[in-house]
């Protein structure tokens, strides 16, 4: 995967990624043109496939709102990176089948606008840019299991026998 | 070596010997979504399971945007209705009952030793009575429906000790406020919390509900109060089922233990817009507020409306000052009819909503407009939270919030509580 990086501070909550005042909304099309409205009122217009969203600590905080990782998902984020994720927000994103990655050295790494490039199974992250590799640890097996078979609702289905989407 | 109360239940919930670090598949007691249960039944449909696995461990109330403030919301609304029909879901409660992590012990689906998983994240409430529960997505959700279990890591705990009395003044939502302060903003992510204690011992089980609620604001994955007959008989007339609580052994293993002494304690505040930005009411004491709001589930109950309205009492609510008061279930609601709490109130100024989680959230009842300044019992106050994203929220106890409605500015409530 690859695309431009958004960057952000420590404590990106789920108010901020996905207001309140948008919650009565059931369609992720919908969710995703107020993908960070109230933290970056530039970022549902200027993302673009493949992009990807670097961090710093306790991304994700707040509300279990699934809308906060669905609004990304569909705005075209293809990963998130972050020195830290809350917990609720870290399940979300896997359970959607968007891969996260933890890191603490990525986000001194990167700067707005940089074009990176993501080898997920093999832990290198590639900013394009600066020509700079960095390694990451992969996400634990049995999480990277679900990601893999594109989330929970695919992960569930086939324990239960039950034919794919 | 020993286990914590966390270890405990989620040993239980999944049929084996858990410690911290595992993941389990645990079996849940207790499944609770709200409004988004809209959200949650779309995506069980694309499971492909006709059935829930168990429509009696299913509880729904309405309660975020209740009554409905859009032709969207009605028509979320309306899919739950016809869901819980169809799926012969009776845990229902509509729009008149009030926010669900009130109505969760109020209707008695909450006992010690139970693992609840509710799609909100402030489930971690139900540790005041010495459940596991805790906040997970839609998604997460739509598969619990399905099959009734789910993966949970076995979280490390943090012991907390509280000792001291309460000042006069300075109550369980500025201990909590403190500790947050002071741990910061993920200070226990992914940690469970057990609060011990002689003053824990002392609190009621509503002041007990504030703490559990708002530590989900440091991170933790659940918070819970060891159980005690305080607990039993709050919960006595209203469970049918069997319960056993649950204590941590003597030699349990504490990641970190902390103590905090409350004597000294002063009314404390969360400043914008990060919860985590604590001070002493008396560093912001003076600023001006347009609206309070004494409500939401960390501080909407009986003993919370009680405060208010001692301090209401023959005063009235500042001219400049709009004050929006929400008792947190019917239940509530009509308890403090009974006392002339909602009188006294309304005497004084305050507007007295329908029970549910009114402006907290931002989406209705309450929403401020750029530049303003509100002053609330409630749990959040990120940018944007109750309205404008140029608006601010500062959180406090009830007892701030009232003083400062009366006064128009933000006060310390020691000035009038003696």
């Amino acid at each position: 995967m690859s695309g431009k990086v958004w960057k952000y501070e420590d404590d990106i909550n789920t108010d901020v990624i996905f207001p309140g005042r948008y919650l009565h909304l059931l369609e992720p099309s919908e969710m995703a043109e107020h993908a960070m409205e109230d933290l970056d009122s530039e970022f549902a217009k200027g993302v673009t496939k493949g992009d990807v969203v670097v961090a710093g600590r306790n991304f994700g905080c707040g509300s279990s709102r699934e809308q906060a990782a669905t609004c990304l998902l569909h705005s075209g984020v293809s990963t998130v990176v972050a020195r830290s994720f809350a917990r609720i927000f870290y399940r979300n994103a896997i359970n959607l089948g968007m891969p996260i990655i933890v890191s603490d050295t990525i986000p001194d790494k990167v700067s707005p606008g940089d074009e990176v490039e993501i080898d997920l199974g093999g832990g290198r992250f590639t900013n394009v840019t600066t020509g700079e590799v960095i390694e990451f640890d992969p996400l634990p097996e049995f999480v990277l299991e679900i990601v893999n078979v594109g989330g929970l609702i695919p992960y569930t289905k086939r324990k239960l026998g039950l034919e794919d989407d | 070596m020993g286990r914590t109360i966390a270890e405990k239940i989620l040993s239980r919930a999944s049929e084996r010997d858990a410690t911290v670090g595992d993941i389990v598949m645990a079996k849940v007691d207790r499944a609770m979504s709200h409004d988004n249960a809209g959200l949650v039944s779309k995506t069980f449909g694309r499971i492909g399971v006709p059935h829930v696995w168990d429509p009696e461990r299913i509880v729904i109330p309405i309660d975020h945007r209740a009554p409905a403030n859009s032709i969207k919301t009605a028509e979320g609304h309306k899919l739950i209705r016809t869901f819980v029909k169809e799926q012969n879901i009776t845990n229902f409660y509509d729009i008149k009952e009030g926010i669900c992590h009130q109505i969760m012990p109020e209707k008695g689906h909450v006992a010690p030793g139970e693992l609840i998983v509710g799609t909100d994240s402030h489930t971690t409430t139900y540790g005041a009575f010495g459940a596991f529960s805790t906040g997970i997505g839609a998604t997460e959700m739509a598969c619990v429906w399905a099959t009734g279990e789910l993966w949970l890591r076995v979280p490390s705990t943090y012991k907390i000790t509280v000792k001291g009395e309460f000042p006069a003044g300075v109550f369980a939502k500025d201990l909590i406020l403190y500790i947050i302060g002071d741990l910061r903003a993920d200070g226990a992510d992914y940690r469970a919390v057990e609060y011990h204690g002689p003053t824990m011992e002392r609190m009621s089980v509503s002041e007990r509900m504030t703490l559990c609620n708002m530590s989900m604001e440091m991170g933790a994955k659940a918070a819970i109060v060891p159980p005690d007959p305080k607990v039993e008989e709050l919960l006595e007339g209203k469970m049918e089922r069997l319960y056993t609580p649950v204590h941590p052994d003597e030699d349990a293993e504490y990641e970190r233990t902390l103590e905090y002494d409350v004597s000294d304690l002063e009314p404390q505040i969360a400043c914008p817009h990060a919860v985590d930005n604590v001070r002493a009411v008396g560093q912001v004491s003076g600023t001006r507020i347009d609206q309070a709001v004494v409500g939401s589930c960390t501080n909407g109950r009986l003993d919370d409306l009680r405060i208010t309205a001692d301090i209401l009492w023959g005063q009235k609510v500042h001219r400049d000052t709009r004050l929006i008061v929400i008792p947190a279930s019917r239940e509530v609601y009509l308890e403090a009819m009974n006392e002339g709490l909602i009188q006294t109130i309304m005497e004084a100024g305050g507007v007295v909503i329908n029970p549910g989680c009114g402006p907290c959230l931002g989406a209705h009842q309450g929403i401020m407009a750029d530049g303003e300044r509100c002053i609330a019992s409630t749990n959040r106050n990120f940018k944007g939270r109750m309205g404008s994203p140029d608006s601010e929220v500062y959180l406090a106890s009830p007892a701030t919030v009232a003083h400062s409605a009366i006064d128009g500015v933000i006060a310390d409530p020691r000035e009038v509580v003696r």
